[in-house]
């Protein structure tokens, strides 16, 4: 067997069973990331060297017996506003080009200890607002699958590094559907989880209230491993919450009898690829044959989440972004009269189009005149938004639905017009502003060979019931294959 | 458009995120605010009188410790990431006369 083509877990086994190492995994990635790096460009950050020598340190601590565990030795991806100690971090802006944490992030802190080892850090939409990896700084990523095509954003170097074996798994963040839609349109698994339930300490904020991190990866056994490893709670998040059920692995059981999902008739109308909604469906039937109890509802207010969700995500971005001012890190204009104007060029110089536009709406709905009608406006109708999935997860365990409206579309075919492309986050940007996990599974692909995902969505804390169900729906799409 | 962006709010928006645009980059902006706020604009078709503005989903409140300093002295590596520094200070453009 080709040692790439094991999931994480499965490479984690074979290492731990003496059958390869952490250091070949290692070698085969960065050989595969040779091979295929210059036409995908998953990453903005490698270094070989320094990868090698972790992997080295792991395969010492594994046969030492210090270092067990299902992802010990098990190379990963970090997306790149992940601050990763010693490491470059620059949320493929220009404005964090030479930026070197001091610290990691609890989540990578989390995966180290459990011995994974990083490769080097993933691009993205620049400070993780895109949809299709098209806004780095650093040049866009292409789609595996087709490489005329987008991978999807902004996780899109960490959806596309797994769907290139450029990695055996990798970590993203979602404000509004940056792990999922991406992983939907790379054809891997990913999930964003409940809000608070994976630590945001060392991850460059976006929209403080929407992000969260969370695993992009081969399959859904290593997306329950993945999670069980960086779910923690964590003093250094005032918004992390204390679990005691983040035993996802104890989901991965294939059995959904009696389990109820509903449809949400309002996800299926125009603007739906009839071959995204066919296999959407396809799945639900496959969930029912295995015992599910699928009913169609109207969720409500679904064509309020996108104003709602930019306002707030705008809102939230321009003050988190206020500290990128060229004092304390990061790229500072060369010329410049006097502390103000430093900031400003620095700012204008070092932030792409795609971030200044948020900023500044952002800063205007923030604004004294305009804070009632916009911003408190949109936090009002996020309770409403958050209403509605109360009341649908009273009668229902799952919501099922499309990640996308489409697959994958062209490289360029999306930035010319803004609006549309955030129009393609409608399945996604709900659960954000809802708190709510989802998780996206590969359900098949359209006729030009472009993968389609189907988003199963859960109330609060019921990470397991996704598991459970993705576990089944990829057991039933195994069957199909055979 | 029904929402129209004058110079002068471009401006002053311009004024609140320290932003420098260029003309072209301002006449951008007032048609992609414009846009974005058309679209924005559809949420006042809901009628939320008595709904509480929600900051957060759950029901969380601050969270307080001690004032005590737990992690070490890391001001060597902190300053290396600065643009400029001096003295283990940020050096900046002089503000005052």
């Amino acid at each position: 067997m080709n040692v790439l083509d094991y999931t994480a877990v499965g490479l984690g086994k074979a290492i731990a069973k003496g059958e390869t190492t952490a250091v070949e995994a290692m070698q085969a990635v960065l050989a595969q990331i040779e091979k295929t790096e210059q036409e995908y460009h998953c990453y903005v950050t490698i270094d070989a060297e320094a990868a090698l020598a972790r992997a080295k340190a792991a395969d010492e601590a594994i046969a030492a017996g210090t270092l067990t565990g299902p992802l010990a030795g098990v190379p990963v991806a970090i997306k790149d506003n992940l601050c990763t100690k010693g490491t470059l971090t620059t949320c493929s802006s220009k404005i964090l080009e030479n930026f070197i944490p001091t610290y990691s992030s609890e989540a990578v802190v989390q995966l180290e200890k459990a011995g994974a080892v990083m490769i080097g850090k993933t691009n993205m939409d620049e400070f993780a607002m895109g949809s299709t990896t098209e806004t780095s700084a650093y040049g866009v990523t292409k789609n595996p699958r087709n490489p005329e095509h987008v991978p999807g954003g902004s996780s899109g170097g960490s959806a596309a590094a797994v769907a290139a074996n450029e990695c055996f798994f990798a970590l993203g963040s979602d404000t509004g559907g940056s792990i999922r839609q991406p992983a939907s349109y790379c054809g891997v698994v990913g999930m964003k989880p409940t809000y608070g339930t994976v630590s945001r300490y060392g991850l460059i904020a976006y929209g403080s209230s929407l992000d969260q991190i969370g695993p992009l990866c081969k399959d859904v056994t290593d997306c329950a491993t993945i999670m069980e490893i960086i779910s923690s709670y964590d003093k250094k998040d005032s918004t992390s919450i204390e679990r005691k059920d983040t035993d996802f692995t104890s989901a991965l059981v294939d059995d959904v009898k009696g389990l109820k999902i509903g449809i949400p008739r309002d996800y299926f109308r125009e603007g739906l690829e009839p071959e995204v909604k066919e296999a959407v469906l396809n799945a639900a039937k496959q969930l029912e044959a295995k015992g599910a109890i699928v009913e169609e509802f109207d969720l409500s207010l679904v064509e309020y989440a996108i104003p709602t969700y930019y306002t707030i995500a705008a809102a939230e971005a321009s003050s988190n972004l206020e500290r990128f001012d060229g004092v304390k890190y990061g790229y500072r204009a060369k010329e410049f009269e006097g502390l103000h104007d430093m900031y400003k060029k620095t700012r204008s110089e070092g932030f792409g189009p795609e971030v200044k536009r948020r900023i500044m709406l952002g800063s205007f709905v923030l604004s004294s005149g305009y804070y009632d009608a916009y911003y408190l406006k949109a936090l009002r109708v996020k309770a409403l938004i958050k209403k509605a999935f109360d009341e649908a997860f009273a009668k229902y365990d799952i919501i099922l639905g499309p990640v996308a409206p489409t697959t994958a579309p062209k490289l360029g075919a999306s930035l010319s017009d803004p609006i549309k492309m955030y129009l393609s986050d409608i399945y996604t940007i709900s659960l954000n502003l809802a708190g709510l996990p989802g998780l996206s599974v590969p359900v098949g692909t359209d006729n030009a060979g472009l993968p389609i995902g189907v988003q199963l969505i859960g109330d609060c804390f019921e990470e397991k019931k996704l598991i459970r169900a993705g576990y089944a729906l990829e057991q039933a799409q195994k069957g199909q294959v055979e | 458009m029904a929402n129209v962006i004058s110079d002068e709010t471009i401006e002053y928006v311009g004024i609140l995120a320290k932003l420098e645009l260029s003309e072209e980059e301002k006449e951008a902006a007032q048609n992609d605010m414009a846009r974005m706020l058309d679209h924005i604009d559809k949420l006042s078709e809901l009628d939320t009188t008595g709904i509480e503005p929600m900051s957060h989903v759950f029901p969380v409140s601050n969270v307080m410790r001690e004032d005590v300093v737990t992690n070490g002295d890391d001001s060597e590596n902190i300053l290396k990431n600065a643009p400029e520094e001096k003295d283990s200070a940020f050096v900046v453009p002089k503000t005052v006369d």
